[in-house]
């Protein structure tokens, strides 16, 4: 059984469709690149696989470990092991990030029926996954991505899918806005989470970031949909052309 | 043929001219007292409970809300003693100096008396003006504005309450804890304190109200508060009234010259609050936080009425008052900044928040600036809305479930103004208090 499965997906927000039809199946352990022009619906397929309001299905399914998604709120799903690695991640100002990450691992382990960590365990696991990504301790003690730079947000985003171990992680454009010693570390810490049982849908404008993280599968998204399929030569192909071909009218 | 209009009483005011002219020839104090609640009296009856056409209570319109007026309370009885030994709970393992008040009355076996700081002296109001307390007779009704019709009635009616004063320099090791407990009678209470910290002196100062759920009781508490030169005064007060309480409350303060004061109030209780601040800053270069913190839910009322009056130069003051607002709760700010024309370089900033958790719940927000002096700097802001649904989502796609995504928020939203309280256990205290409530929800 795929770990995910997306068949023919149609997703409309404020009425406007912008997934068409998408179909993408992931196995554990594979790495996919998405690419596509802007507007192409990349951002909206990461939103939807987390479950986020006014991202509306409108026909299709998308089966997670078998099991479909639309049925279940969006902390269900992160509990289920679905993880996405947002663009944007968002201060939260009065939240510290420990109390933060330390209420997100343990609403998940509850959910999994898995004992709640106690604050040493706790901490330990962070200092550890922490230490890896190059984060300091002091950001830990700031408020959630309060007065973080754009490179520290995206290796918290990193930090918080280390510390939650999902099946399933998507990241969303997570090299944008990245210098290349940030990139490198993301990377990295993507990478040494590669594993059998584990899978990575990874979103991307440009090639650069598949240097780093070399995907299996290479699917190219245009106009709500998947329009071309192939191996990691398919990044450099698009890399060297381009996605106009991609852009123009493709017949049904 | 006259003009005059008959003003028509209603229940509850005819009930406290009853009460006031049975019980003022047994109230405490001498002639000069007795003219004093004569005079108060007057005040009152003149306009009567205040409505909404009274601007300053036009979000409280306490002659539709307080449908009559309960009995004085009676001195309490031993039970009600007892029971009010496990009051104030909320304030966990903070060390505090107690001064029980049961339905308004001081109780002395309940109240921690013992080993009295140096410079520190604490009484109740009804011996002070039995004895004809000579500071009582220097400050009393000083502060208080006596054109507000709870003040009258209050300065009509005072029954009991606390008699403190701090000497020059002198500071008090552990808070002072006015702790106000109605018992199950349903009665009105009429508590009146003085608190006079002189120059140098450190002082803080808790004041907390409780009582039963389902009881409609009626408590009428003031307390006016002197603060010397350079002293150094927090005063925080917790309503945590029964269920279907009636509460209001005024604190009024002149504070001196490069003192520190601030004043944190925490609403949690009552079927109907009004809580008045009236803050003199008559020194110069004084430094003020005045702060809130109000969780409603149900079909509660809870009104913050704020007159911060600037009248010496170079005082920096800080308001910032935080709402939550569940059901059909409703939640009234009005904050007003007086900069006189002498209170030049005056900093004065004032924010109010409310989180709407309902959409059936309704804020009403009114600050305004009234400045006078030419070379300041303040502002008002206030905001009223839902919780950011970005955010839930943001910790929802974490596997936090949507209570606990909102708590957090909730959390996070009223620690901004908590986090002004200085002493840390208080602190946490009341932040337990909001992790309660929210489960509670």
């Amino acid at each position: 059984m795929p770990l995910l499965e997306v068949r023919n997906l149609h997703v409309e927000i404020d009425g406007k469709e912008i997934l068409k039809g998408l179909d993408l199946t992931v196995n554990a352990g594979e790495v996919h690149a998405i690419m596509g022009p802007n507007g192409s619906g990349k951002s909206t397929l990461a939103y939807v696989l987390a479950g986020k309001a006014d991202y509306t299905p409108t026909s299709g399914e998308v089966l997670f470990n078998g099991k479909n998604i639309f049925d279940m709120a969006p902390d269900e799903r992160a509990a289920a092991g679905l993880f996405l690695a947002f663009q944007y991640p968002l201060e939260i100002p009065g939240v510290a990030t420990m109390t933060f990450l330390r209420t997100a691992l343990n609403a998940q382990r509850k959910k999994r029926g898995e004992a709640e960590l106690s604050t040493p365990e706790f901490l330990k696991k962070v200092r550890e996954v922490s230490g890896k990504l190059g984060i300091e301790q002091e950001m830990l003690r700031r408020a959630v991505n309060v007065g973080f730079s754009g490179g520290e947000k995206k290796r918290n985003e990193i930090l918080q899918m280390a510390l939650l171990e999902p099946r399933l992680a998507v990241l969303d454009e997570t090299d944008s806005g990245l210098d290349i010693d940030a990139l490198r570390i993301v990377s990295e810490g993507v990478n040494g989470l590669r594993a059998k049982e584990r899978a990575f849908v990874v979103i991307t404008h440009y090639q650069r970031l598949l240097n780093y993280i070399v995907p299996d599968v290479v699917h190219v998204l245009s106009k709500g949909r998947i329009v071309k399929t192939g191996g990691k030569e398919l990044a450099l192909e698009l890399e060297a052309r381009g996605y106009a071909e991609y852009q123009e009218e493709v017949p049904a | 043929m006259n003009a005059e209009v008959a003003v028509i009483k209603t229940a509850a005011e005819t009930a406290l001219a009853q009460a006031f002219s049975q019980a003022r020839g047994r109230l405490p104090g001498d002639d000069a007292v007795a003219a004093q609640r004569a005079a108060a009296f007057d005040v009152f009856a003149k306009t009567g409970l205040p409505h909404r056409r009274i601007e300053d209570w036009k979000y409280t319109d306490l002659r539709a809300l307080m449908r009559d007026a309960k009995p004085l309370a009676a001195p309490p009885d031993a039970a009600a003693k007892a029971r009010a030994k496990t009051a104030g709970a909320l304030l966990g393992d903070v060390e505090t100096r107690r001064l029980v008040f049961v339905d308004g009355a001081f109780v002395a076996e309940l109240s921690d008396l013992a080993g009295l700081e140096p410079g520190l002296s604490v009484g109740s109001l009804a011996d002070a003006l039995s004895n004809g307390d000579a500071t009582l007779a220097s400050h009393l009704g000083k502060l208080a504005p006596a054109n507000d019709a709870a003040v009258a009635l209050n300065t009509a009616l005072m029954g009991d309450g606390a008699v403190i004063r701090i000497a020059s320099g002198a500071t008090t090791e552990r808070p002072i804890h006015l702790l106000f407990v109605a018992s199950d009678k349903p009665a009105a209470t009429f508590v009146r304190s003085l608190v006079v910290v002189e120059a140098g002196a450190r002082a803080m100062l808790i004041e907390s109200h409780e009582g039963p759920a389902g009881s409609d009781y009626q408590v009428n508490s003031a307390l006016e508060i002197f603060v010397g030169d350079t002293a150094h005064v927090d005063h925080v007060k917790i309503i945590g009234e029964g269920s279907d309480a009636l509460h209001v409350s005024t604190l009024a303060a002149a504070i001196g010259a490069r003192a520190r004061f601030n004043a944190f109030t925490f609403t949690t209780g009552g079927a109907v609050v009004r809580n008045q601040l009236f803050l003199k800053f008559d020194g110069e270069d004084t430094v003020a936080g005045i702060r809130g913190a109000t969780l409603l839910k149900g079909r509660q009322h809870a009104d913050t009425t704020l007159v911060a009056d600037h009248i010496a130069q170079g005082c920096q003051s800080r308001e910032m008052f935080k709402t939550v607002l569940d059901g059909e709760a409703h939640g009234v700010f009005q904050g007003r900044i007086i900069v006189r024309p002498h209170a030049q370089k005056t900093d004065a900033k004032m924010m109010t928040r409310a989180l709407l958790l309902s959409e059936r719940a309704e804020a009403d927000n009114k600050p305004e600036l009234e400045i006078f002096a030419d070379d300041v700097q303040c502002g008002h802001g206030a905001t009223a809305g839902a919780l950011d649904d970005d955010l839930k989502f943001y910790l929802m796609a974490r596997g936090i479930p949507r209570p606990e995504a909102e708590a957090l928020l909730i959390r996070a939203f009223l620690g901004e103004a908590i986090d002004g309280i200085e002493h840390a256990g208080l602190r946490e205290a009341l932040m337990d208090a909001v992790a309660a409530w929210l489960k509670a929800r």
